[in-house]
């Protein structure tokens, strides 16, 4: 996969949770994945799932994706095209389902130094943010080696097909 | 160097010696999935080219979210979750079994010292039992089936010490609320909260489900009391031998130790729309409702359907207000049955439904329309969780959702003490 992502960034607050995410009243009644995308961050940002485009960064503050367990969360994100989330800090399933649908959740402690609409580019390699609109660049917390292997191979799915073996 | 007791269960799942922050592999003891993230996660087994499960006996499919279904597409994904469960021989739980959570705890699988997971954020409900119990999502749930085996950054532990005795019409959610108010909602992420103390002893299996249940509201990893006479006592009714004997050493090294002492505790209550937006009842009571929902993986066994019968019995809910009540197990309604509770609910006006997860998840059964607001005993209120993201969700008690549904309005438990 790509270890560089470029795109705008769409900035949002703190603890955005799942329902937030992708509604439970959707999540419970759509099983297509292209049906359910569309209902993306609606809640936040109407008509979100047309707006965005591909290659498009989610950058937001603390605990990022809490709530329920679901998968489908960090799904719709990667299917509308977002390339990456960076937030402050994430809840802790929702970073795992992250790496494991090949989505890079970051997590980046200069959040408040980016406005929506800056344009982004993410260096996993390099383990940095540059933010092209101000001229800055961000560190970001490095990922744990066993998750970056899962990450840079598309996912857990992607890394079994490719090896032929649980990561594990 | 001294270990909790999730260092403990760690280090004897993944056969090492395993401390806070150490990444491991560790054998897992029971997994389960529902028909929430089941449809993921049998899509990604046959993607990984899963043959077979690694325990079929430990594995248990719960259709609990949308049942009995209410739309095609999941009588869909119940009848694949049925055929997968027939083909590998897993545990099915059909719709009207109850909800996942109180099924697991019913069903023998936890016992004190193992490690359970569940493609569920509230698996972490199960701690209650001295196991390690934690949600995981839908693509590892995959592996997890396949090979019994999953990664784990062993966490580190928050000490949560609650003493004192509980005033009357004060009940264990209050505790956790007051707790969850006082840490925040990303207070022990990645941590684990291990709960202590006297009253945390004196407490019920019941109450110290519902204190485990809603560790995830503070972001945490898991929930979890060690295991007691009492513990033992539940699962030998269970029929359930085994297990570990396991307590957090004396030297073990905690992130935190917070204590609590709850003897003037007042009703609690968590405003729309974060679950550590916590004041008490006091504060916002006189807040008209539409609906009120007693029941959920935190508040829907018979101690919770007891006490909100002792304040409902001989009343009328208050006209313009549905007072929805659903036990968290088939086991439960038929106890409340017993017991004469259904009667209670049913001369009081109540809707009772199936066991199952109700109206919690946005599925069905109380759906809210925008500008409606709800009072339940569930675990979130965020926005849009029980259906229009312009309705208001506030969570508390079993007594203070019946007291609520009397009036109409927020009210304090408190006030049918002595009428």
């Amino acid at each position: 996969m790509n270890v560089r992502v470029t795109g705008r960034a769409w900035k949002f607050g703190d603890n955005i949770n799942t329902d937030l995410i992708i509604a439970g009243k959707y999540k419970l009644s759509i099983t297509n994945i292209d049906d359910l995308s569309r209902h993306a961050m609606e809640a936040l940002v109407p008509g979100f799932a047309e707006k965005v485009k591909r290659g498009d960064i989610i950058v937001a503050g603390k605990n990022f994706g809490c709530g329920s367990s679901r998968e489908q969360a960090p799904l719709v994100l990667k299917h509308l095209g977002i390339g990456a989330v960076i937030a402050e800090s994430f809840a802790r399933i929702f970073y795992r389902n992250s790496m494991n649908i090949g989505l890079p959740a970051l997590e980046c402690k200069d959040v408040n130094r980016v406005s929506d609409g800056d344009i982004l580019e993410i260096d996993l390699a390099e383990g940095c943010v540059k933010n092209l609109t101000k001229g800055e660049v961000y560190r970001v917390k490095p990922i744990p080696p066993a998750l970056l292997e899962i990450l840079v191979n598309g996912g857990l799915v992607n890394y079994v097909k490719k090896y032929g073996r649980l990561p594990w | 160097m001294g270990k909790t007791i999730s260092e403990k269960i760690f280090s004897f799942a993944s056969g090492r010696d395993a401390y806070a922050g150490d990444i491991i592999v560790a054998n897992i003891d029971a997994a389960m999935v529902h028909d929430g993230t089941a449809l993921l996660a049998i899509e990604a087994f046959r993607e990984i080219g899963g043959k077979a499960l690694w325990n079929p006996s430990k594995i248990a499919l719960v259709i609990d979210h949308v049942a009995p279904s209410s739309n095609e597409n999941f009588s869909r994904v119940h009848r694949i979750m049925r055929e997968f469960a027939h083909k590998y021989g897993a545990i099915l739980y059909d719709a009207g079994s109850g909800i996942c959570h109180q099924l697991m705890v019913e069903s023998g699988l936890i016992y004190p010292g193992s490690l359970i997971v569940g493609a569920d954020s509230h698996t972490c409900t199960y701690g209650a039992l001295g196991a390690f119990a934690t949600g995981i999502g839908s693509t590892e749930m995959a592996a997890v089936l396949m090979s019994g085996k999953l990664w784990f950054k062993v966490p580190e532990t928050i000490r949560i010490d609650v003493n004192g005795s509980l005033p009357p019409m004060v009940l264990p959610k209050d505790i956790i609320l007051k707790i969850i108010g006082t840490i925040g909602a990303d207070g022990a992420t990645y941590k684990a909260v291990e709960y202590h103390g006297e009253t945390i002893s004196a407490m019920s299996i019941d109450g110290r489900l519902t204190l485990c249940n809603m560790a995830v509201e503070m972001g945490a990893k898991t929930g979890i009391i060690e295991p007691d006479e009492k513990t033992l006592k539940f699962l030998l009714s269970l029929g359930v031998k085994e297990h570990i004997a396991l307590k957090s050493d004396e030297d073990a090294e905690y992130a935190e130790k917070i204590s609590f002492n709850v003897s003037d505790l007042e009703p609690m209550i968590a405003c729309p729309h974060s679950v550590d937006n916590v004041r008490s009842v006091k504060e916002v009571e006189g807040k008209e409702v539409d609906q009120v929902f007693l029941g959920s993986c935190t508040n829907g066994r018979i101690e919770d359907l007891r006490i909100a019968a002792e304040i409902l019995k001989g009343r009328r809910v208050k006209e313009g207000v549905r007072m929805i009540v659903i036990a968290a197990s088939r086991n439960i309604y038929l106890q409340a049955l017993r017991e004469g509770l259904i009667d209670v609910f049913m001369e009081a006006g109540c809707i009772i439904c199936n066991p199952g997860c109700g109206p919690c998840a946005g599925a069905h059964q109380g759906i809210l329309a925008p500008g409606e607001v709800c009072l339940s005993t569930s675990n979130r209120n965020f926005k849009g969780r029980m259906g229009s993201a312009e309705a208001e969700i506030y969570l508390a008690s079993p007594a203070t959702a019946a007291a609520t549904a009397l009036e109409g309005r927020i009210t304090d438990p408190r006030t049918f003490l002595k009428r």
